[in-house]
């Protein structure tokens, strides 16, 4: 029902929207769930446990009830909080948690269970037997419980994550939060104003206080325009701050685009990363209920939402309020009700003392002991200091105090105070370094005290940040004493909720004292209190206070749960926004990236690097029918392969050949200029780290070659060894492996296609370089192989690359040769029994890969102390070798070794398979692996078994290199 | 989590890898027993409270750093370049 007058919501602007299909009208300016009321609608959700109906309780980010599906676009959000989804034309809405609708609820059944469902009623009774947890069990708890559902469709909508940086976060925009942010934008700070809310003000919306003798909007609408007009404000409206982390990081979710019609590429929501030097919390202060029996019927809320609801959206939830308090401060409700013209039926002060001078009935010492009304409330029955009665009424306003929204002072381990006085807990001081919590937050309700904890904590701050404040002057504003008596339950009969949204009562908390469960902590995993979406911000405090009397200690005694980010909860999405699809990982193109796609090649991952995997030709149906071409080719014409993706690093200084002999095992200072080595590197564990190839260009000048997977490791490794431990030598080194396209031209025919390129013969023995001119660009040469053929890598400046590419195609073709892919590649290094990281996977050492005679004995690497202990070297290790099947049969990489004799299993275990191919060189499966004392097997049989894939033949152990064992060819 | 870079200011912990104690900065000699290579590679403490670390401004400068911190309060005291030590293997 409206209130004619009432409201800051726009009632020329009417909004058409839907809840369960049903088209409704509100207005500009309001909630889902304030125009839900004005509708007259009571019932907005059912409860998760026992499926009760549930109207609204609260009017923020902590309404444990009114949670909706949103519906949008073909996407279905779950879990809307009614209260925080602001209005928009044709937004459409529906209940859950509900079959078949919100009035007939098959699982309210759950409601007449209530006895068998206490708490812990999960740990009891779904114990046996064992095969029905996952089968039976599992799948009814799941269908039963939970709250919405998703659509099932991938969300395709748009999120945003974002940075800022400031001198000051303001976190929250009531008196509070709006003083101290204008107290410090006046002195010059770089101010970030954060609410949660579509519009600043906080409480001033909701309460008709006077500032300075006008309307408290008034003022907020003032100070607004002057903190817009300055440019070292931000002001960060519908952005939660919902979490605090170290050194001034805090996290914010902002939704962007979640309060407007749907419109493409506009975010949802946006993911904020706010680093401030200083912040100030002024969070204000949430209100707690009181439980009594039969506390959660559609009418009954709190009295500070009433209020919100009368004078934000001059709408009211029913037509004759009662209020239901321990405090002064819902009198104020009452009198704005009855001002507005709403019949206030009574006043129920729990508090035996307080006045009654109120122009409606007051009732002292009153305690309401039992309610009426399924779909909606219609009756309460009242005990007082005089009696017993029964009241007509549709709306229960109820107000237990207020507790300081600190959440965010508890994120960096923080412990809260207790203030008896206000029967609350505060924020203990230097919870979270330089956050200052000031106002309702720290616990002073009045709007004056917010006003001046406001200015003064943003002149503490500006003086942190070596700033003065001017005497900004404050406005008057009611300061009314906050006197309460406390009261957290009414015993009764009947049930009295705590947590609403995991529908736990008084009754499930002492059951959880009386069975043993006494620690807070012990008790909210019991009962799940405080494990719902709103993380029991309505009964943390209610639910201690029950469990303090039930285990007979006093409330600071009994302590806290801990509060933990987010404040409220933050979609995964906006989290991982950009993450998807291609926006998962970077992607690195080779400079001959077109011109594979142009020939068909399929680009495989590796790493964030696409290369081509093979060339296929027409008439060619498989990639192995392809792959064995490209392979024939090599060893017979001449393949042409981008190689660009290893890493290349450039070294230079006086000091730069002894470096090379301090990080790989064998020597480059004896290396003459023009040649390249082959180099292992090694981990200061012994553990192989790197192998590659370097070149010494000149005197003091080397470039070295990683592998493509170890390209940014090894850079790391060696910045590590050189200013940990030689960081005087002179020696410098960077990373150019995106500034050389480099391709590999192999085979017989290498050396014809390169005269024709160069226009002489390359000339170049085997470990050979040189630097060249291709068509006037300067390049190098460099004669290393990698396919056990007579090969070449020429590499020019990586402009050149996809030129070069195409051009070494061409020429190859006419030599009736052409390019090879990554699987060409692979079965041409096994044949040859060179290893990749498949072999050199951090457990394998030097001795391992048969390589520990390049484990110079003349000077000192890192890794050598460690590759020649014992355990590391010797018969019991696992030793690199190649592997045959004796009838021709697929064998597979991952499976595992066995005597031929031994049974398949794991104590049996001799090794394992690293590398396979099926080699048309040798028209046969090949394997490279690892076999304890694997040497000493060359020539015997071994039985591989793939459990997996069903695989079992057997093989014979050969030497890892199955073809030019002498390297004739290599040399030629 | 900010670590202060002594050549960058004052940067994101994205920005850094992280590695391990700074006693990875203590290398043993070629000649040194088998136990103090034990204790070199694989022995560490794990205190509450002060501790020193490796870290590498991988994304920035590419300086190696000694942070020390506290990891009970999380507090930063010091972040120095490691080939300031100016050592020699």
């Amino acid at each position: 029902m409206r209130i004619d007058g009432k409201g800051l919501i726009d009632r020329t602007r009417p909004i058409s929207f839907r809840f369960d299909g049903k088209s409704l009208m509100g207005c500009a300016g309001d909630t889902l769930a304030s125009a839900l009321m004005a509708n007259g609608v009571k019932v907005v959700g059912r409860s998760f446990k026992y499926h009760r109906p549930r109207g609204i309780l609260t009017a923020g980010s902590e309404e444990p009830n009114a949670m909706v599906e949103i519906l949008e676009d073909g996407q279905q959000t779950p879990n809307t909080r009614a209260t925080m989804q602001e209005l928009f034309e044709g937004l459409s809405a529906q209940s859950q948690n509900r079959w078949p609708s919100l009035r007939w609820d098959l699982l309210s059944i759950n409601d007449y269970a209530a006895p068998f469902l206490s708490a812990g009623f999960y740990y009891k009774t779904f114990m046996w037997p064992r095969a029905f947890w996952e089968r039976v069990y599992e799948p009814m708890i799941r269908r039963a419980a939970g709250l919405g559902s998703l659509s099932g469709r991938h969300d395709e909508a748009d999120y945003e994550k974002a940075y800022a940086f400031c001198d000051l976060l303001v976190i929250g925009a009531g008196p509070t939060g709006l003083m101290a942010a204008l107290t410090a934008a006046r002195a010059g700070a770089d101010v970030i104003l954060a609410t949660e809310d579509s519009r600043l003000g906080g409480r001033l919306l909701s309460d008709e206080t006077q500032i300075d003798n006008g309307a408290g909007i008034d003022w907020v609408e003032q100070v607004e325009a002057e903190l817009r007009s300055l440019p070292n404000v931000r002001i960060m409206s519908r952005t939660t701050v919902t979490g605090a982390y170290d050194h001034g990081s805090f996290g914010a979710l902002e939704r962007v685009g979640l309060h407007v019609p749907h419109r493409p590429h506009l975010p949802r929501e946006c993911f904020w990363r706010i680093r401030a030097a200083q912040a100030i919390l002024a969070t204000g202060a949430l209100e707690r209920p009181i439980a009594f029996p039969n506390n959660d019927r559609p009418g009954i809320m709190l009295a500070g939402a009433v209020q919100t609801y009368l004078n934000r959206y001059g709408t009211v939830p029913g037509q004759r309020v009662t209020l239901f308090a321990n405090n002064d401060n819902a009198r104020h409700v009452a009198r704005q009700l009855m001002a507005a013209g709403v019949t206030v039926a009574a006043i129920l002060d729990s508090r035996p003392d307080a006045s009654v001078l109120e122009d409606c009935p007051v009732y002292l010492g009153a305690t309401v002991t039992g309610t009426e009304g399924r779909h909606g409330l219609t009756s309460i029955e009242v005990a007082h200091a005089g009696g017993t009665l029964t009241l007509q009424t549709d709306c229960l306003a109820v107000s237990g105090g207020w507790n300081p929204t600190l959440h965010l002072t508890c994120h960096m381990n923080g412990r809260p105070t207790w203030r008896e006085d206000i029967a609350a807990f505060v924020p203990t001081p230097g919870s979270v370094p330089n956050l200052t919590p000031a106002g309702a937050a720290n616990g002073d309700f009045s709007t004056w005290a917010c006003l001046i904890a406001g200015r003064d904590a943003a002149a503490r701050v500006l003086g942190n940040l070596g700033k003065t404040a001017d005497d900004t002057a404050l406005p008057q504003a009611e300061d009314a004493p906050y006197r309460l008596t406390q009261l957290w339950a009414v015993d009764g009969k009947a049930r009295a909720w705590l947590d609403f949204a995991n529908d736990v009562t008084t009754k499930d908390v002492r059951l959880s004292a009386q069975e043993g469960f006494r620690s807070v902590e012990h008790m909210k995993r019991y009962t799940t209190q405080g494990m719902a979406p709103d993380q029991g911000k309505n009964s943390n405090i209610g639910a201690l206070a029950v469990l303090a009397d039930a285990t007979g200690r006093a409330i600071p005694e009994t302590g806290t749960t801990i509060y933990r980010p987010p404040y409220s909860p933050v979609s995964i999405a906006s989290m991982g926004a950009g993450a998807r699809g291609k926006g998962f990982a970077p992607q690195r193109f080779l400079t001959s990236h077109k011109a594979s796609v142009d020939r068909n090649a399929p680009m495989i991952e590796a790493g964030m690097w696409y290369r081509p995997s093979y060339f296929p030709k027409p008439g060619e149906t498989s990639w192995q029918q392809s792959c064995t071409r490209e392979v024939n080719m090599v060893r017979s014409t001449v393949g042409v392969a981008d190689v660009s993706t290893l890493g290349k690093i450039d070294l230079q200084g006086k000091d730069a050949a002894r470096f090379l002999d301090f990080v790989y095992t064998n020597t480059f200072s004896t290396l003459p200029v023009g040649r390249v080595r082959y180099g292992l590197m090694l981990r200061e564990d012994g553990h192989v780290l790197d192998d590659g190839t370097t070149a010494r260009l000149a005197e003091h000048h080397f470039l070295m070659t990683t592998t493509t997977a170890a390209a940014g490791l090894v850079m790391r490794h060696l910045e590590f060894v050189h200013q940990a431990f030689c960081a005087t030598w002179d020696v410098r080194f960077i990373s150019v492996t995106e500034s050389w396209a480099q391709f590999a031209v192999a085979g017989p025919k290498s050396r014809a296609l390169l005269t024709s390129l160069l226009d002489h013969d390359p000339a170049l023995p085997f470990m050979g370089m040189a630097p060249v001119t291709v068509q006037g660009v300067q390049s190098r040469l460099f004669r290393i192989s990698f396919s056990g053929e007579e090969g070449y890598e020429i590499a020019v400046p990586t402009a050149y690359g996809e030129a070069l590419f195409r051009d070494l195609v061409a020429r190859a073709e006419t030599l009736g040769g052409g390019p090879y892919g990554m699987e060409a590649l692979n079965v041409l290094r096994i044949e040859k029994g060179f290893i990749t990281h498949a072999e050199i996977h951090g457990r394998t050492t030097a001795f391992d890969i048969g390589m520990e005679k390049m484990v110079s004995a003349k000077k000192d690497c890192i890794g050598k102390a460690a590759a020649t202990r014992p355990g590391m070297i010797g018969p019991d290790r696992q030793q690199l070798v190649g592997l045959k099947p004796l009838t021709d049969t697929q064998i597979t990489a991952g499976a595992h070794l066995f005597a031929p004799s031994a049974k398949a299993v794991r104590v049996n275990d001799l090794g394992y398979v690293t590398s396979v191919c099926h080699s048309p060189t040798l028209n046969s499966y090949l394997g490279l692996g690892f076999l304890h004392n694997g040497r000493a097997r060359i020539g015997e049989q071994v039985r591989l078994v793939d459990h997996l894939r069903k695989i079992d033949v057997l093989c014979e152990v050969r030497d890892p290199v199955f073809f030019d064992k002498t390297g004739e060819k290599l040399r030629a | 989590m900010l670590i202060k870079c002594p050549l960058c200011g004052p940067r994101d912990r994205r920005e850094f890898y992280y590695y391990g104690s700074d006693d990875y900065l203590n290398r043993p000699g070629e000649a040194a027993p088998p136990s103090a290579w034990d204790d070199y590679l694989h022995n560490r403490d794990n205190p509450a409270g002060m501790t020193r670390d490796l870290w590498y401004h991988e994304m920035g400068c590419t300086s190696w750093l000694v942070v020390t911190r506290d990891t009970v309060t999380h507090d930063i005291h010091a972040v120095e370049p490691v080939a300031e030590r100016g050592t020699t293997a």
